[in-house]
């Protein structure tokens, strides 16, 4: 489901890319844009394009790798923009590690080849409408806000490394730090509910090495067989690709 | 008309270098491994020492047959080399050899964030090929991959990031020109943690459990052959390459050497990436294989703490010395 959600925020931000150029190009010089200009609207179809078989795709797979054409997109985007801290920012963030977590989740749960008949799901309308809804408030709010602001893209850099500091650490501090105090408390949230998960898994007497608090050792389970069907304590990424790690390759076979 | 022309010489001389570079450090392998092994290595191919075996090996790749599996997914199946070869290409183009911007294929304003993002997508080839081999051994190592990979991309940032803080600037040729060579002592914590993180996110032995070839023959590379398993191999290669040049210029002063560094910094920049290339050939040698607890456990227990460490020691020397 959370590929549902990052995929509703891609297309939403790359909606929201599409007309917001089509105004600048349009006001600023209709009958002759520049070669930036014309890149931009460009990149922003493909952008569009690949976020909405993102979100259409049968195939999970292929939906993950379209979100990281869209998210490559738009950071091909800033980077037309003169914003090429944050171009790569996005770079390094989202196609990096975000898609590849979620890679990582969808290989360790299922990851069918070809169509997932379950992967349309009922809510499409509602979807679609929370979508086309967020897409046109944040149009709204984005070309209601810069209606006036102009990028100089001849001109020096405006999104250099500098500028984009000076700004945050000067104006945004304080929706900064919020934000730092934010993330920080979904890491705590985090860390107590795995932890819980594990206190509770490891009440029962069968499952004596959960709760031992040491790493679990591949070979451990392996010179002890019947350790090999406890229940799945798979709570934080570590021991879970070990789990995986000890799957029988049978197993494996049949959960594709 | 001469832009197009100097731009055109740069990109085919990064070119160049991405084609030849990783054929020399893949046949140093093969020569250093042997002798540290007491053996020979290859000697035949090309006559001298056998220079030319890993010529050799590449017109024997490409005559291959190029097989897709029945039931893989085909397109991204095909995909997958380029996906994870091209980027390392392109990390190229921003690592500056020399003093000046004649040295440097394009001086980039946010260097450091570029090299580590562009980085981390080549790992994306792998998890594709992992996938979409449709076979469990391949599936298993692209998810080893995707573990490491998580792991080991923070404290390399984390390193990369001390050293922006001590430079003041993120830009490579820009770190390169504050560098002094007190830095050496004062970031050698990241350095090692930055070059740790960086081999296992090439997968380098001793942290090449995703292509662990006595559990799971190659990982997710398994069900290539021919050119396209030749690609992956030529990228694993060029990340060396690539690795050991960053690790150069961020943390071992590039170009800057005891003496000539104006006229020939570049023979100091080849030197010093060509001494780590040998560091890690020499790890591959040495180290057994590391468990995959192991290998988290070292990243998150170990270099994570090590690197915020190095950014504090960082910060309040920077603050004392301002």
């Amino acid at each position: 489901m959370s590929l549902v959600a990052a995929t509703a925020t891609a297309t939403a931000s790359a909606v929201t890319a599409a007309p917001a150029t089509s105004l600048a190009a349009d006001t600023h010089g209709f009958l002759s844009p520049t070669g930036v200009e014309i890149a931009f609207l460009l990149v922003g179809l493909v952008t569009f394009g690949a976020a909405l078989v993102t979100v259409t795709t049968r195939q999970l797979v292929h939906a993950a790798l379209w979100l990281v054409v869209t998210l490559g997109g738009l950071a091909v985007e800033y980077l037309l923009l003169t914003a090429e801290f944050i171009a790569w920012v996005q770079v390094l963030i989202y196609v990096g590690s975000v898609v590849v977590l979620l890679l990582f989740g969808l290989m360790l749960t299922r990851a069918p080849i070809g169509r997932s008949p379950d992967a349309d799901s009922g809510n499409r309308w509602a979807a679609l409408t929370v979508a086309v809804a967020s897409a046109a408030a944040l149009v709204w709010v984005v070309v209601d806000a810069f209606r006036a602001t102009w990028i100089d893209l001849d001109g020096p850099a405006a999104g250099s490394t500098a500028v984009t500091g000076a700004s945050l650490f000067q104006n945004w501090v304080l929706p900064f730090e919020a934000l730092s105090v934010l993330l920080l408390a979904a890491l705590v949230g985090a860390i107590v509910l795995s932890r819980k998960a594990k206190a509770e898994s490891s009440s029962p007497p069968v499952n004596s090495r959960a709760g031992s608090g040491s790493s679990p050792s591949v070979p451990d389970s392996r010179n002890h067989p019947s350790g090999r069907k406890e229940p799945a304590q798979a709570t934080d990424p570590v021991q879970a690709t070990d789990q995986v790690g000890t799957t029988d390759p049978a197993e494996q076979e049949g959960a594709r | 008309m001469t832009d197009a022309l100097d731009v055109t010489l740069r990109l085919l001389i990064v070119f160049v270098v991405f084609l030849t570079f990783p054929l020399i450090v893949g046949q140093t392998e093969h020569k250093v491994m042997a002798h540290m092994q007491g053996r020979l290595g290859p000697m035949y191919a090309g006559g001298f020492h056998g220079w030319a075996q890993l010529v050799a090996d590449g017109v024997k790749f490409a005559q291959k047959e190029d097989v897709v599996p029945a039931g893989a997914d085909r397109r991204v199946f095909q995909l997958a080399p380029a996906v994870a070869l091209l980027p390392y290409l392109v990390v190229l183009l921003a690592i500056p050899i020399g003093p000046g911007e004649g040295a440097v294929g394009q001086v980039l304003d946010a260097g450091v964030f570029f090299v580590l993002a562009v980085m981390g997508v080549g790992v994306l080839g792998s998890l594709m090929a992992g996938w979409a081999s449709a076979n469990k051994f391949s599936l298993l190592g692209g998810l080893r991959t995707a573990a490491q990979l998580l792991a080991y991309e923070l404290p390399m940032l984390l390193t990369a990031a001390s050293v922006a803080m001590a430079a003041g600037t993120v830009s490579l040729p820009g770190i390169l020109d504050a560098f002094q060579w007190w830095w050496l002592p004062w970031q050698i914590v990241g350095a090692i943690v930055f070059f740790v993180a960086g081999l296992a996110e090439l997968q380098r032995p001793p942290f090449d459990m995703p292509v662990a070839d006595s559990e799971i023959i190659f990982g997710a590379y398994t069900e290539y052959t021919g050119l396209r398993f030749a690609l992956f191999l030529l990228a694993e290669y060029a990340g060396i390459i690539v690795l050991c040049g960053l690790t150069t210029v961020l943390f071992l002063g590039g170009w800057h050497g005891p003496w000539g560094s104006d006229g020939l910094g570049w023979v100091w920049t080849l030197l010093k990436t060509a001494v780590l290339a040998f560091l890690v050939i020499w790890l591959r040698v040495t180290y057994p294989r590391l468990r995959e607890d192991q290998l988290q456990k070292l990243s998150w227990t170990l270099l994570v703490p090590l690197s915020l460490a190095q950014i504090a020691l960082t910060g309040i020397v920077k603050v004392v010395i301002s």
